[in-house]
């Protein structure tokens, strides 16, 4: 009998095993190599690639098409590479998740420690909320964009992004406050305490896991958005959408390595949190919203 | 006798309404933003609005014409292809994967983030990773000549019979190792006591994962389901940024129907008839869904 | 008018009315505990009373003051929780002088308070840990800490000692009732557990199905219950419950039974007003102390019967042994001394103390007073 650990129950031969280990492996190479292949190319002069083999690594290395992706790539009519869409999408990005993952905690504390009557549909409203296709609020949202002056403009797609991010935010928050003790909000009214200091003094101090989750959401979903990007962002488009004008443009000579460099660099800041925080991400995600 | 000190707390009575305030942005935004947009587009699907929105009602004749058009029946015809095998694939891998790599695997810590990071991508990145690895010109297949496999052909990209399933292939390298995770968590929730109760009437493993765990992972179906299921409805940037909705119109899905109806051929009417039919699925997959779980919960 | 008066107090979730005309007088100093089933009520009412949870209907004052719609943090009271409910982010210091911070005491003042109250519970070298790092039996000095602090009016104690293994509890329930000695403070405490009630209250409250049953001393209530159900729910093991038929033996009224070969052996009441229900059903009541080896029986009680009857089961319990019988159709438990001898389907002689002997009636269950 082997000891008690999660799947101490499953046994299994040796030829077994190691076709579970081969399994394992070729996947993870199924997942490595579009992106392995990405990165060696994006190192590549542009020679070596259309003659060469996609596999090889590059001959001459050279940073060349990084550089041209950054700052001289023609994105639609001009030639200022992607730098400014890259600010761009911070600078929506950043108030995005700030604003959606505060207005999510209030929320979620509101709906599990001060329940009132109707307060599971008003949830359920606002969780289905996260789901609809957005083709279905396209059309009066670039009306109302454009009545309010915000169509093109980065607090334009700020307020978008808080809209639609709401709902998970909410989501998550309430289900990590529905196991936090009531008792505990009991105890700090007895003790004198209103709303908003049990709030601040009582539940933010105990959330750090659930917004490391918050915020991993928010700043993956809102960087990676296309669609709105594309609808709403006029002038200041975000990375996404730089980044499918480059690749898709049709004038000239198609320099793959400067795509690949691009794709990586719209790719970079959501990776690198993934790589940084992912572990708690996973680890509150499966605690959170998923019931498995 | 009674001394009511307090017949107004004023404070109490605060404390009453506080939480409503606080939620009423929220609901606002969403009464506003969500379901008023959803009634307007609704509205508009029954009108004869072009380029630009018009009030006049005109009844069903966005609908009629909808289903008349062929292209729509083509974005139809693919999203079924699409999402049918876009859930069947992506849940057959995960579990897969999710039972495999729960069976005391060294170097667990190391495979999960990699079959979990392409979900950190943007499907714009994920298209121009997999556009180009798919190219038979300078991807897999030249790859294959150039190793000596002259025969070796993969042009589905660039077939229009074909190409709907590399979009397929490039969803489920981007979305199976989340599934993965879902399922590995539900399998971690299952008490160990069961399965050893399971060994000791003598089930083999295979028995063991078919008659016991699987059916324990009832819940993880219906949430991996859920989930892929409303992302095959809303894909969009996918296709986009992998085929164009091409060769041709022949990997269009009812996202970027919509899309090009409303805002590059005017016909926001036939457009917003589409959105209106997208959420209806949406909404036949998640009503259940969200009933269940809220009822269930509170 | 008392300390704390619940006076005809009423709580409806909806339509559905789950406290019904509640009436408790408490005094200044009295030790209440409120006992019962879980759903009998017991914790709605002491939520109401800590005001987080409205009043349906009547009134909870304190100090003459009425509390209902006030506050819970403006009613001068302090509520030690079930699972403490200390502040997971805070010190052991910050969790107990929160409440006086929220109320706008000075730092001097609160660190006095938390030094004497530290002193007091014996908790000094526990004030810079944080909840997480304590025992069940400090998080539990910690929580009673944090309401001793305030100095409120009235000590609320929602089932304080449910969490903590059964050594522990009993230490626990000596202290609190030492602490309750020295403080005389006001207390209400709620448990399911009837040994802490009769070992902590000055009065008990008994409540079942939203109702009080019976308030009163823990001997009253344990001696002269109101009813089958106060009876059956206080006292461990329960008390024994026989089916019986008054008859008029030599002039007086005796308990006939069936004993367990199936003869009728008749017991003489000491309860003096039986003769009203000769020929008649009750239920008769007998606590398993009041059955016993004949060396084992009360000397000072005036009645003792003896009954032969078979021995079913013995059980062994250290202190005391406890045999079981049948009688009346039904398992009946005696309290034996501990080294009686006796042997598993011996014929044995039970001796029955009549003085400590309730009946009730058998169709509205209430006791039948002498």
């Amino acid at each position: 009998m082997s000891t008690a650990t999660q799947d101490s129950a499953v046994s299994s031969g040796k030829i077994t095993r190691t076709f579970i280990y081969l399994v394992l492996l070729m996947s993870a190479l199924f997942y490595l190599l579009p992106f392995f292949v990405m990165l060696v190319n994006s190192l590549k002069p542009l020679a070596e690639i259309t003659g060469g083999n996609m596999m090889a690594l590059p001959q001459t290395w050279t940073i060349e098409p990084w550089l041209k992706a950054w700052s001289t790539a023609q994105i639609g009519v001009e030639a200022t590479g992607l730098k400014p869409y890259f600010l761009n999408s911070i600078l929506m990005v950043v108030p995005a998740v700030v604003i959606s993952t505060g207005i999510g905690a209030l929320n979620g504390y509101v709906l599990t420690k001060w329940r009132f009557r109707g307060d599971t549909l008003l949830f359920g409203l606002l969780l289905f909320s996260c789901f609809i296709p957005f083709q279905i609020v396209l059309i009066p949202m670039a009306t109302i964009l454009g009545k309010i002056g915000l169509a093109g403009s980065i607090p334009g797609l700020v307020l978008v992004h808080v809209v639609y991010g709401v709902g998970f935010t909410t989501l998550y928050y309430r289900n990590y406050y529905a196991a936090f003790p009531t008792e505990l909000v009991h105890a700090a009214m007895i003790d004198g305490a209103g709303f908003f200091r049990i709030f601040w003094r009582i539940m933010l101090p105990v959330s750090g896991p659930i917004t490391v989750v918050s915020v991993i959401w928010q700043f993956t979903n809102v960087w990676n958005d296309f669609l709105f990007g594309a609808s709403f962002g006029g002038q200041t488009q975000p990375m996404t959408v730089a980044l499918n004008n480059l690749v898709q443009s049709s004038t000239g000579v198609k320099e793959y390595n400067v795509h690949f460099a691009g794709a990586i660099l719209a790719a970079l800041p959501t990776l690198l949190v993934y790589i940084v925080a992912g572990r708690y991400f996973v680890r509150g995600l499966m605690a959170g919203s998923v019931k498995g | 006798m009674a001394n009511y000190a307090s017949d107004t707390d004023f404070r109490t009575k605060l404390q009453g309404w506080i939480p409503k305030l606080v939620l009423s942005p929220s609901i606002a935004m969403m009464l506003v933003f969500v379901y008023g947009f959803i009634l307007y587009t609704v509205y508009l699907s029954f009108t004869g609005s072009k380029m630009l929105p018009k009030y006049d009602l005109i009844g069903i004749d966005n609908y009629v014409r909808l289903w008349g058009l062929s292209t729509w029946w083509t974005a139809v015809t693919n999203l079924a292809i699409f999402a049918s095998l876009y859930i069947i694939i992506c849940t057959v891998i995960g579990l897969t994967l999710a039972i495999l790599l729960d069976q005391k695997i060294r170097g667990e810590g190391m495979l999960r983030p990699i079959y979990l990071y392409p979900m950190a991508l943007s499907f714009i990145v994920t298209g121009t990773a997999w556009k180009w690895f798919l190219d038979p010109g300078i991807g897999l297949e030249n790859t294959m000549h150039l190793w000596g496999w002259e025969s070796f052909e993969f042009g589905w990209i660039k077939d229009r019979n074909m190409a709907i399933y590399t979009i397929v292939i490039a969803a489920v390298w981007q979305t199976s190792g989340f599934v993965m995770a879902m399922f590995l968590a539900g399998l971690r929730g299952i008490d160990n006591e069961i399965l050893k109760a399971a060994q000791i009437d003598g089930a083999s493993n295979w028995n063991l994962y078919r008659r016991i765990v699987i059916p324990m992972l009832r819940p993880a179906f219906l949430s991996a389901f859920v989930i892929l299921a409303h992302l095959a409805v809303k894909s969009y940037d996918l296709v986009i940024a992998l085929t164009g909705g091409g060769p041709g119109r022949a990997t269009e899905l009812p996202a970027t129907f919509m899309y090009s109806y409303t805002f590059t051929r005017n016909q926001m009417g036939t457009g917003a008839a589409s959105a209106v039919i997208m959420l209806m699925t949406i909404a036949a997959i998640m009503m259940p869904y969200l009933y269940a779980e809220l009822k269930e919960k509170s | 008018m008392g300390f704390l008066d619940i006076s005809n107090v009423t709580k409806s979730y909806g339509n559905v009315e789950v406290l019904h005309h509640v009436d408790i007088a408490v005094q200044e100093g009295e030790f209440l505990v409120l006992v019962g089933p879980s759903g009998c009520g017991k914790s709605t009412l002491l939520n109401m009373i800590a005001g987080l949870e409205d009043i349906t209907d009547g009134d909870i004052s304190i100090k003459g003051r009425v509390m209902n719609g006030v506050h819970p943090s403006k009613r001068n009271i302090a509520m030690v929780f079930q699972s403490y409910a200390l502040y997971p982010n805070m010190t052991v210091g910050q969790n107990m002088t929160f409440g006086l911070e929220m109320h706008g005491v000075e730092k001097s003042k609160r660190d006095k308070a938390l030094a004497d109250v530290a002193k007091l519970l014996q908790i000094e070298p526990l004030l810079d840990r944080k909840p997480g790092q304590l025992s069940g039996g400090q998080r539990q000095r910690v929580a009673m800490g944090r309401a001793l602090v305030r100095e409120p009016d009235v000590f609320l104690f929602d089932e304080p000692l449910s969490n903590l293994d059964a050594k522990l509890r009993v230490d626990m329930r000596t202290e609190i009732k030492k602490l309750h000695e020295k403080l005389k403070t006001t207390i209400v405490y709620v448990t399911h557990d009837q040994i802490e009630a009769m070992t902590l209250s000055t009065r008990i409250a008994v409540m079942n199905g939203g109702y009080v049953q019976q308030l009163g001393t823990p001997k009253e209530i344990y001696d002269t219950p109101t009813n089958l159900f106060v009876a059956t729910f206080m006292g461990s093991p329960a008390m024994n419950i026989l089916p019986t038929k008054v008859a008029m033996i030599d002039g007086q009224p005796h308990a006939e039974i069936i004993d367990g070969s199936g003869q009728a052996v008749s017991l003489p009441f000491s309860q003096t007003n039986m003769a009203d229900w000769v020929g008649k059903e009750i239920l008769l009541g007998i606590r398993p102390e009041a059955l016993t080896d004949p060396e084992g029986a009360d000397r000072k009680s005036t009645n003792i019967a003896t009954l032969q009857n078979t021995v079913d089961v013995i059980e062994p319990a250290g202190a005391d042994t406890f045999v079981t019988t049948t009688l009346g159709g039904v398992n009946v438990i005696a309290r034996m001394r501990a080294d009686t001898e006796i042997a598993t389907g011996q014929k044995f002689d039970f001796a029955v103390n009549m003085d400590k002997a309730v009946v009730f009636d058998p169709i509205t269950k209430n006791r039948i007073k002498p």
